[in-house]
């Protein structure tokens, strides 16, 4: 591990004023993920700033949505009371990712923040476009069952590992940053970007602008909402492909509907074509399956992974129909 | 910089490289936590902090200054066995031990956690105040946690059946 000078934020203000400076900086967190970077020499920081001494909060706002701290630990707000009835979702996405650990550990930010688990990216002595700009992927030809399937690039085909972001795509969460001049707002859709010709820039936040909170707006149909991982082994292992949704019926048409899927792309997949599709549609399984087949139909295998395709079709088919027969339960 | 360890202070001149793991082994000589994967993957390294479970190989020292940290040995002694760890030893919890200290600290931890209400991926009801620690439950929270021998029955057995018993202390 390279030297790194540690600083303790003790507010927002200075944790920003910290990552100002000419040298390489990482914002700290639990460190599940930078830790275990730094040890690989793939992140070489030579300041760290600790922010888990701010906001931890996870407090009810007026629309019946909820603000979560950045600081938040993963199993603090999976245990919420107001996420688990308002949002359960969220709290399965974050109770089906990692272990009870590292949930102890790892923060709301860290977690946005985290970086891919692509063999080859944390291999120095393999090709990846993601470490080192322009030195090619060993993944597109490689071992690649894990890969992207949807808005990959012949630069990288990695996926972003996280289960939380799932749902908070799916719930139109908004994350709330501080930069040095101001603060901002930026969707969590529209936080992670593509790979593209240049898969090493993974967000669109600057090295000096710092989340300090995620803001679910209310959304009432989603206190029946699901989370479905599907995975290698049933317990401590990253997705295949997850979905994260909520429908909403009348009459037996669809209202409206939230969903993402996971494991599939190098960002947390907005499934807005499906959505497009399926709201004022009969809420059918014939529909449900219409619908997944059209979030899949832009995907692309790879050597191994081309099961992933008709993987998440189903899964989205099912855990919709799932959902489905809920609500009809309950009418 | 200041520790908190097994109800012992030390003061400490420390790289901030080190991990909470390499402090505990490599300053202190407390060997009961084990450096298995040294990436949090199997859970042999981990200890308990002001009563939460963490991976002390992925923590950085620095930033468990003044916590109160909770290791092997401080469950126990040979002469005052833990309840827990004389239930691994009554329903064979172990073959090679290596995994134990891990497996101990993590099980306390997620006790704790369940007394609090908290839910896990394969909790039925999500809004239920009360949890059950079924096998299943302790399967799945317990899963952080690997053991190259397989002493997976004996592991849950020990703790369904210290957790019964402290459970029933409680209501009593």
């Amino acid at each position: 591990m390279t030297p790194f000078a540690y600083h303790l934020a003790q507010d927002v203000p200075s944790a920003v004023a910290l990552a100002r400076q000419p040298r390489t900086v990482r914002f700290l967190g639990g460190g599940t993920n930078l830790v275990d970077l730094m040890r690989e020499t793939i992140e070489q920081p030579e300041v760290l700033v600790d922010v888990t001494g701010l906001s931890t909060d996870i407090t009810a706002t007026s629309d019946g949505g909820v603000r979560i701290g950045a600081a938040a630990k993963n199993s603090a707000v999976a245990a919420d009371r107001h996420i688990r009835e308002r949002f359960p979702m969220l709290a399965l996405a974050l109770l089906s990712g990692a272990s009870g650990q590292i949930r102890n550990m790892a923060t709301v930010g860290g977690n946005i923040l985290q970086r891919t688990r692509c063999g080859y990216f944390y291999d120095r002595a393999a090709r990846c476009n993601k470490r080192q700009p322009g030195a090619g992927c060993d993944a597109i030809d490689g071992l690649n069952r894990n890969h992207a399937v949807l808005g990959a690039s012949p630069a990288c085909v990695a996926t972003h590992p996280s289960d939380m972001c799932v749902a908070l795509a799916a719930l139109d969460a908004i994350v709330h940053v501080q930069g040095p001049e101001a603060a901002r707002t930026v969707a969590l859709a529209d936080l992670h970007r593509l790979p593209g010709e240049r898969p090493d820039i993974e967000h669109v936040l600057g090295p000096d602008e710092l989340i300090v909170a995620v803001e679910i707006p209310g959304l009432p149909f989603a206190a029946a909402s699901t989370y479905r991982k599907v995975r290698d082994r049933s317990s401590y292992a990253f997705a295949l492909v997850s979905v994260a949704a909520a429908l909403d019926i009348e009459d037996g048409l669809v209202r409206d509907v939230r969903l993402a899927l996971g494991g599939v792309a190098h960002k947390p997949w907005r499934a807005w074509k499906a959505e497009a599709l399926l709201r004022g549609a009969p809420a059918t399984q014939a529909n449900f399956q219409a619908a997944a087949g059209a979030e899949l139909a832009d995907a692309i295998g790879l050597r191994d992974n081309g099961f992933k395709i008709e993987l998440a079709r189903r899964t989205i088919a099912a855990v919709l129909a799932n959902l489905a027969n809920q609500t009809g339960a309950r009418a | 910089m200041k520790f908190l360890i097994n109800d012992i202070s030390y003061d400490l001149e420390l790289d901030s490289r080190t991990s909470l793991l390499d402090l505990l082994r490599d300053q202190l000589s407390l060997y009961g936590s084990k450096k298995g994967c040294n990436q949090g993957a199997c859970g042999a390294c981990t200890v308990l902090v002001d009563g939460e479970r963490i991976n002390s190989c992925l923590a950085l020292a620095v930033q468990y200054q003044g916590r109160a940290i909770t290791t092997v040995e401080g469950l126990g002694t040979v002469g005052d066995l833990h309840p827990l760890q004389k239930a691994f030893v009554e329903h064979d919890g172990f073959q090679c031990g290596y995994c134990t200290p891990g497996q101990l600290c993590s099980a306390i931890g997620m006790m704790a956690e369940a007394e609090r209400g908290m839910p896990s991926n394969v909790t039925a009801d999500l809004r239920a105040d009360r949890v059950i620690l079924n096998h299943e439950e302790l399967r799945e929270r317990m899963s952080g946690n690997l053991c190259r021998c397989g002493a997976y029955n004996g592991i849950i057995d020990a703790i369904a059946g210290t957790y019964a018993s402290q459970t029933a202390k409680e209501t009593a």
